[in-house]
């Protein structure tokens, strides 16, 4: 399987979609919701996945479409209602949770229309926003967390512990999981979900229903 | 002044079935002949065919000049050589619709009897009632004497667009990719009210004549130019038309009710009064009738229902500003195909020339369209 290309790691963007390709066998069917301009479903087309994808952003969904891609503009709060139970394997949301609207029921969806979830977002948790809060007493602004807050789309920001704590509620069985600093490396804290929690720049999961 | 003569009868490439179509309405055409164009070569394995389908008053010369009113083709921003639709790769097929004006079986050919026998007159008001449905049995008759067993594409804009829709409903072995834009899975009732003001007004002119203009050579060119006035402005947008003509007056500012006052005026005139030398009235009555009729998920239940288990791969597209077939229609369209899991891309282009927008130049319409059709073409291996 190729490497992910080199510029979304200089971007410093999406830098888990290697790790999410990896997570997912050949010849199954995605559906990849905040798609982007379709870097991960070209990624996975190559190992003969029927990759589907959803863009809120035009521009972005305009670009994956000139690529052949199957995308539509839309939003994981409007938009996943509408697909049949079970339709794909894998629904993957990367970095786009701490975004939507109703994450619970955008969570719940995924796991009707798909068998397996695959969900990352940035940790909340990491220290050096709770060193920036404790110490600065603004809201933290971190590369990751660029954004002032009265204009960031991240309206649903969550720690590793907190998302946990969700899938417990909803009855979720987490098949995978990893905590990864910004550079997309898989940070060596598995053993203790406190540490991953404190060091883990951004998060990974794989769910299902139990 | 009008013209009140109908235009001329010129030659059309077309293709003749003997046996004739049996329409949805239960009348039988015979025979049956298709005006059509092809531009492009048809590779060894007839992979490679795009069908074209046309709106309510287009025509088969998507990508050459009209011989009629001299003008380009209606789609050549799109089709041609290294376009988008590019006729270097594609065998890209058009034809005129049935019920149209343009050589293929419609109210201005000579009417024929159930055996095919020849009437001596044209059909007129007596021309059986079409169906988006009609249309599409007659292109696949087409489709298939060029000896093309599936289309790599079947791509439209509004009216074409329910052609497009119907084709992957009825033919969907037949149809790899279709691309539905600024369309919508029915006809909504706004759309059948501005039709039926512009049938109204072809009705009320005198030279209409019940139907029977041709009888004595005129043709009801007032009325059929208040069609397409209406009609056009539907085409348009509010903004496009506060862009292109404003409040500005047309000559002197002399407080007048019969000459053009705003210049908005004379452009509809314009628009009136060219579109009768090249369209037949009865034509356009047949084929208003037939969109209105359409209703996809009448046919088949639901419009999920009537894409279950499709191995069709869809192209939809809409234009922000564009209010007879608004967004929310292809929105809802590619939300039925999200339930039928069917493959999907769909994104809205921001214009704000109205409806009339997929005819003109978008160019990230353009980029997405060439794109689609080249994914279509990879997975072929065209």
């Amino acid at each position: 399987m190729p490497e992910a290309p080199v510029q979304y790691v200089a971007k410093n963007m999406r830098l888990d979609l290697r790790l999410i390709a990896e997570m997912i066998p050949p010849n199954v069917r995605v559906l990849d919701i905040g798609c982007g301009d379709g870097a991960l479903m070209a990624q996975l087309a190559t190992k003969g996945v029927d990759a589907r994808g959803i863009e809120i952003d035009m521009q972005a969904a305009t670009e994956a479409v000139s690529q052949g891609l199957a995308v539509i503009h839309g939003d994981a709060d409007n938009d996943l209602a509408f697909y049949p139970d079970q339709a794909f394997d894998y629904v993957v949301l990367s970095r786009t949770l701490q975004a939507v609207e109703k994450p619970r029921e955008v969570l719940r969806q995924m796991l009707r229309i798909g068998r397996h979830a695959i969900v990352s977002f940035p940790n909340f948790g990491h220290w050096e926003m709770r060193l920036k809060l404790l110490f600065g007493g603004r809201m933290p602004d971190t590369e990751t967390w660029s954004r002032p807050w009265y204009e960031t789309p991240n309206i649903h920001p969550c720690t590793i512990l907190d998302f946990l704590a969700l899938a417990e509620m909803e009855g979720y069985v987490i098949e995978h999981w990893l905590a990864v600093d910004e550079k997309g490396l898989k940070a060596p804290w598995r053993r203790s979900v406190r540490l991953a929690n404190l060091f883990g720049e951004q998060a990974l999961f794989q769910l299902r229903r139990g | 002044m009008e013209q009140t003569a109908p235009f001329p009868v010129i030659e059309h490439q077309r293709a003749v079935f003997p046996e004739g179509v049996t329409l949805d309405c239960g009348a039988v055409l015979r025979p049956l002949s298709v005006a059509y164009r092809t531009y492009g070569t048809l590779n060894a394995a007839r992979s490679n065919a795009v069908l074209v389908c046309h709106a309510l008053t287009g025509d088969q010369y998507v990508a050459e000049r009209q011989p009629l009113t001299g003008r380009g083709g209606w789609w050549e921003a799109l089709v041609g050589p290294g376009k988008p639709v590019d006729t270097d790769r594609f065998f890209v097929i058009c034809a005129n619709v049935l019920g149209g004006c343009m050589g293929s079986t419609g109210p201005g050919e000579e009417m024929t009897d159930e055996n095919g026998v020849p009437q001596g007159r044209p059909w007129g008001t007596d021309f059986p009632s079409v169906t988006i449905c009609d249309m599409v049995r007659a292109q696949k008759k087409l489709v298939e004497k060029l000896g093309v067993d599936r289309l790599l594409a079947v791509i439209g804009g509004s009216m074409s667009g329910m052609q497009v829709l119907e084709w992957a409903a009825t033919y969907p072995e037949a149809v790899f990719a279709a691309a539905p834009i600024a369309a919508a899975t029915h006809h909504s009732a706004q759309n059948i009210a501005f039709h039926e003001v512009g049938r109204a007004a072809i009705h009320s002119d005198p030279d209409w004549k019940g139907g029977r203009y041709w009888e004595d050579g005129r043709i009801p060119a007032q009325g059929l130019s208040v069609a397409r006035m209406v009609a056009h402005i539907t085409y348009l947008s509010e903004a496009a038309l506060t862009r292109k003509f404003g409040r500005r007056l047309q000559g002197a500012s002399a407080v007048t009710f019969l000459e053009d006052v705003f210049q908005v005026e004379s452009y509809l005139r314009h628009q009136g009064s060219t579109f009768v030398r090249r369209f037949d009235a009865n034509s356009y009555l047949t084929i208003t009738r037939a969109m209105d009729y359409f209703d996809l998920a009448n046919e088949h239940g639901s419009v999920t229902a009537a894409f279950a288990n499709t191995p069709t791969r869809f192209f939809v597209a809409s234009f922000s500003s564009d209010w007879l077939f608004p967004t929310s229609e292809s929105r809802a369209l590619v939300r039925a195909l999200n339930a039928a899991a069917a493959p999907v891309s769909f994104i809205e282009i921001p214009t704000d020339k109205g409806h009339d927008a997929f005819l003109l130049d978008e160019p990230e319409f353009h980029r997405a369209m060439g794109g689609f059709l080249a994914g279509a073409a990879r997975a072929l291996g065209v």
